[in-house]
């Protein structure tokens, strides 16, 4: 049967792992490559590193960092953070990354979805979506790209299925409301999108403890968890993460 | 060494990189005078059915010609999928046809893609999956899969609503669905394996038959 999965996210900021609360206040929590190598060896299921650097030069540190973490971690892991064409998307998987998330260009231009995926396939291409609660509607969701500064019109579900009809493999689903305060992820918000789409949803944003894990996965109804916070400072372990939830019935990678 | 087949596709890198880490001699080429000379040929593979077998082009006919001089042969996900007949992903395109069966999409009962780790049962018995330690857990991430049409073929499979059928052999020939580079311990452990079946292919066979 196939697993749930357990995926540890690094926030890579000028080649340092970051962690903020509601996407600011920034911690450092270490080197990528060997956080990555760390994961890896407790039994993490995935990684995904997104480069939150802000300037020009990003684009050659990334595709470095993909080479080196691809030397040292055989599992897969997902880059992401300001791609904006489908060369970008092919290059980063050519240098060892398995899956590519977009974010705001596919938002400003969709067609980069169905473009990556006609070439390098649907399960290499990841929609990563930062969701924040309508202040209109309670079970509405807005889209908000640039790294969660700049709100749009789309709505979250919506957005969700026309990228998988345009081609995404998976939804990388954050909640800005509840990234980075250990309150739990927006189980409503996954379960909206989980249901209304037959790709694989990943919760991000809020785990705090082990309960908030399993709630994502049986409320939400994800098909992966992502967490910083909890991890990276070391409150738990990958391993604790995966006894907890075989405890609970989850069928994981143990 | 064993050469990794370089046809511009995908995440092809990761399989070296394993190799590399395993102290097993790889490289990525795309020449055939290397692939005549190898101890043995990997074909890995992230993309479409029909972009792949395009981008393989010349290397088809030699890839087969080098497999019914008796080398050893493993293909990964889409590498896995090129040795069957055909497929019918985005329209029918002719496969390498090397083991009888076609390419299908995953039936829309499940998640699609099959994306994640499931773990393995076997039908039958293979060295390549020997000592895999506890786990028979390997990592997948497809919309299409081999209906194998050879029974006696057939090795490996996993549940996915489904007894789906996820590596096959037939002499040297070997292929995975899932991705042995991307699989942790038991994932490299494969490549271990496939790895020594090489060492046992004698070297320079193709160029005395000549």
């Amino acid at each position: 049967m196939l697993t749930k999965r357990i995926i540890p996210c690094l926030d890579v900021k000028d080649g340092r792992v970051v962690k903020g609360v509601n996407f600011l206040n920034l911690r450092d929590a270490g080197d990528p490559v060997e956080l990555g190598a760390r994961y890896s060896r407790e039994g993490a299921d995935e990684l995904v590193f997104l480069d939150i650097t802000a300037t020009i030069r990003r684009k050659k540190t990334i595709v470095d960092l993909v080479r080196e973490v691809a030397r040292n971690v055989f599992i897969p892991f997902t880059v992401g953070g300001g791609i904006c064409d489908a060369d970008q998307i092919d290059l980063l998987l050519r240098s060892g990354a398995e899956k590519v998330s977009v974010n705001t260009a596919a938002v400003d231009n969709p067609d980069i979805i169905k473009e990556a995926a006609q070439r390098v396939g649907n399960q290499c291409v990841v929609l990563a979506i930062d969701a924040r609660r309508s202040q209109k509607s309670s079970e509405k969701w807005q889209v908000c790209v640039e790294a969660g500064s700049k709100p749009t019109e789309l709505d979250v579900i919506e957005w969700a299925q026309q990228a998988e009809q345009m081609g995404a493999g998976e939804i990388l689903l954050t909640s800005m409301d509840a990234d980075g305060t250990r309150a739990g992820y927006d189980n409503a918000l996954n379960h909206a999108v989980s249901s209304a789409v037959n790709i694989p949803v990943i919760a991000s944003g809020g785990a705090g403890k082990l309960e908030h894990l399993y709630d994502a996965i049986s409320t939400g109804g994800a098909d992966a968890v992502l967490m910083a916070s909890i991890t990276h400072f070391g409150d738990v372990n990958i391993k604790q993460i995966k006894q907890y939830l075989a405890g609970r019935g989850v069928c994981v990678n143990l | 060494m064993i050469i990794v087949i370089d046809y511009s596709v995908g995440n092809v890198k990761s399989v070296c990189n394993a190799f590399e880490h395993l102290g097993v001699e790889a490289a990525l080429s795309n020449e055939p005078e290397q692939i005549r000379n190898s101890a043995g040929l990997v074909l890995p593979g992230v993309a479409a059915f029909g972009y792949a077998m395009d981008a393989l082009g010349d290397l088809a006919e030699l890839i087969c010609e080098q497999v019914a001089a008796g080398k050893p042969l493993l293909g990964i996900c889409v590498g896995h999928q090129l040795l069957f007949e055909q497929s019918a992903e985005h329209g029918a395109h002719k496969g390498l046809g090397l083991i009888k069966g076609k390419v299908i999409p995953l039936p829309r009962t499940q998640r699609i893609p099959h994306m994640g780790w499931n773990s393995v049962q076997f039908a039958g018995y293979w060295p390549l999956f020997e000592d895999l330690g506890r786990s028979r857990y390997f990592y997948f991430a497809h919309s299409y899969y081999a209906q194998v049409d050879d029974r006696q073929a057939q090795i490996l499979y996993t549940d996915y609503g489904f007894e789906l059928p996820c590596a096959v052999r037939k002499n040297n020939i070997t292929g995975v669905q899932f991705h042995p580079e991307k699989s942790g311990p038991q994932g490299l452990s494969v490549l271990k394996n496939f790895a020594k079946m090489c060492q046992k292919y004698p070297k320079g066979t193709l160029n005395d038959r000549k």
